[in-house]
């Protein structure tokens, strides 16, 4: 019974090891905020007894509801412009012919993967702060169209995947039971391809949520939303306020995750 | 004019289909001209890579034709898109839409069409009755076995009532105990609907046992059409005789009325015009094996036991090899390396251009 074994990387010497060690790299900060949100004292590193106080704080804390509801329309706008325009440019790079200038198309529609965040970031401060002067206009919109630009990767990778993934027979069986081409999207591509869209509008819900810096350049005063109220408190006294913020925060993009998980899972 | 009678269903004319262009191009179709019947079972023959899948897809609109035209029913449909042909097709992978019912699949079409529901309804169960089908109307695809899903796609390409259904290779994932049975099945819909069947496929036997006629094709060109018995009785060349049915080829050379084969043996074939070098095509059971010193002496190298046939592979004094299959009864215990003779039915010989 000398059954030839595949290569098995857990035999590895130092496997266990490094395993156990990444683990902990990434797991035990998360692990010792999430616990120092239910600090009774004021400290974010010294136990003061197990309490809901700095829950409560934040809850209470005008400031903070005021940078969470706008992070939540952001990410909302965000996530569906991205979708619906990440939707397209995965059909449109997917559903024809190899065309000339493919590389450069994909290129471009992944730019914000590339480009350094922090170049976007004063490049959309100097065009925006010109627009302002011309417009006028002051309001969230700016903060959305950036947020829908960077996000257009993040949606656009799970939908070009899934369609890459799906039987293109389906949509010649569609055309040849009289679906006029938007019908065939409509009643065939659309459905099939429905996990994916979701998985993108997740992905891009989550990485709106959280952005730091380019949010920081081009949002106006008073435009916080909840990660950059965070950075703003940590020039002042922090508090395990910042601890609940954060893990509630990670409890809305775990659940999201989840869901993302399940339904990618279930229609496969 | 044939583009004048009424009974044409397709008429393609002078089709050629040629993909990629300069040193990459490929032909896959030369330069095709068929007529297809109202009513008829027509089976596109070939090997893979013919070009029969290629003028199918022309057909049903998948595919542009370089140059030619083809007109349904006397309209020309060539550049028509596939959604607006009155045709429909049963793809070699079914292609089931996973997210709907059987029912729904069914009643697609006619759904796209923007018919009444209560019509819809009333001609998916009119078409899954006839597919034998009722009992599943609610069930997703991916719960039905592979002939229940083959019944499927049969029944939503022909629930819109198509002027011809079109069939890429749709028995080929069958086994082969459902596939006889789906081949009769066929023959029985296509009687019954009366709708123009174009059926394509690599299998010979299929070919001859469903279809009124016969197109033969190979490296993008159509060799032959005719009944399944002109084609298998009357091969237009070798490759045809051989890719129908098993044949033996014997080269030769005419000697006034005769035939004179390698041996040196005079056949009386029906020699027709035929000049100079022929090739005889002799389907093995036109060969008979007979007790040495009759006929042309021949040694037995193989012999395989069928049931109610035996072949015997037989080698002539010329090296020329020749297959026999004669009816185990009145074979008697011939074994290899016995020498025999052996006699051919001249008559029924086809005599081809060597």
């Amino acid at each position: 019974m000398a059954k030839q074994r595949a290569f098995d990387v857990t035999t590895l010497p130092g496997f266990t090891f490094i395993a156990i060690l990444s683990f902990v790299l990434l797991y035990a900060p998360i692990a010792t905020l999430v616990i120092y949100s239910f600090n009774g004292g004021n400290s974010v590193n010294q136990w003061g007894g197990f309490s809901l106080q700095w829950y409560v704080v934040a809850f209470n804390n005008e400031a903070v509801q005021d940078a969470a509801a706008r992070s939540l329309i952001i990410a909302v706008w965000a996530s569906v412009i991205s979708t619906v325009l990440a939707t397209m440019a995965a059909l449109g790079t997917t559903r024809r012919g190899k065309f000339k200038g493919q590389t450069v198309i994909y290129i471009i529609l992944n730019q914000p993967l590339m480009v350094p965040e922090i170049v976007t970031a004063v490049a959309l401060l100097i065009f925006f702060s010109s627009v302002k002067v011309v417009t006028g206009y002051t309001g969230l919109g700016y903060l959305i169209l950036a947020h829908s630009a960077f996000c257009i990767p993040f949606a656009y990778l799970p939908i070009k995947a899934r369609l890459e993934g799906m039987d293109t027979a389906m949509e010649t069986a569609a055309a040849d039971l009289y679906a006029t081409p938007w019908q065939t999207f409509r009643y065939v591509t659309l459905p099939l391809l429905l996990p994916g869209v979701i998985a993108g509008a997740m992905l891009a819900f989550i990485i709106s949520l959280d952005n730091v810096i380019i949010t920081e350049f081009v949002k106006s005063a008073g435009q916080d939303t909840l990660p950059t109220y965070m950075l703003g408190q940590l020039r002042r006294a922090l508090t395990p306020e910042v601890n609940a913020i954060s893990t509630a925060l990670l409890a809305l993009t775990v659940l999201i995750l989840i869901v993302f998980v399940f339904v990618t899972k279930k229609r496969e | 004019m044939h583009g004048l009678n009424n009974n044409i269903a397709v008429d393609a004319r002078n089709i050629g289909k040629i993909y990629g262009t300069g040193n990459e191009a490929v032909i896959a179709l030369g330069d095709v001209s068929i007529s297809i019947e109202k009513g008829e079972f027509f089976t596109l023959l070939g090997p893979s890579g013919c070009g029969k899948t290629t003028l199918l897809r022309c057909i049903a609109g998948f595919e542009t034709p370089t140059s030619g035209s083809i007109h349904l029913s006397g309209t020309d449909i060539t550049y028509t898109p596939p959604n607006e042909r009155p045709v429909n097709t049963v793809f070699q992978s079914y292609a089931l839409f996973p997210h709907l019912t059987v029912a729904q699949n069914v009643g697609f079409g006619l759904k796209m069409l923007g018919k009444p529901a209560a019509d819809i309804a009333k001609s998916v169960a009119r078409v899954l009755a006839l597919v034998k089908l009722e009992d599943f109307a609610d069930r997703l695809p991916a719960q039905l076995s592979g002939g229940q899903q083959q019944r499927v796609a049969l029944a939503r390409a022909l629930a819109p009532e198509p002027e011809v259904l079109l069939l890429d290779e749709p028995l080929s994932a069958l086994d082969l105990k459902l596939r006889k049975e789906m081949q009769s099945e066929l023959k029985r819909l296509q009687t019954e609907t009366g709708i123009t069947f174009i059926f394509v496929t690599h299998d010979q036997e299929e070919a001859l046992t469903m279809s009124n006629r016969i197109g033969v094709m190979s490296q993008g060109a159509l060799l032959q059409v005719g009944t399944p018995h002109e084609i298998y009785e009357h091969p237009v060349n070798r490759f045809v005789a051989d890719f129908i049915g098993e044949t033996n080829f014997l080269d030769g050379q005419v000697d006034n009325a005769q035939v004179r084969i390698g041996t040196g043996d005079l056949l009386d074939v029906p020699l027709g015009d035929h000049k100079g070098l022929v090739t005889l095509a002799i389907r093995p059971e036109q060969v008979s094996v007979e007790p040495q010193g009759t006929g042309i002496a021949a040694t037995i190298t193989e012999t395989t036991y069928m049931g109610t046939d035996t072949h015997y592979k037989l080698s002539l004094s010329d090296g020329s090899l020749i297959v026999a299959r004669v009816q185990s009864n009145s074979a008697g215990a011939r074994s290899a390396g016995d020498v025999v003779g052996i006699r051919i039915d001249a008559a029924a010989v086809q005599v081809l251009k060597s």
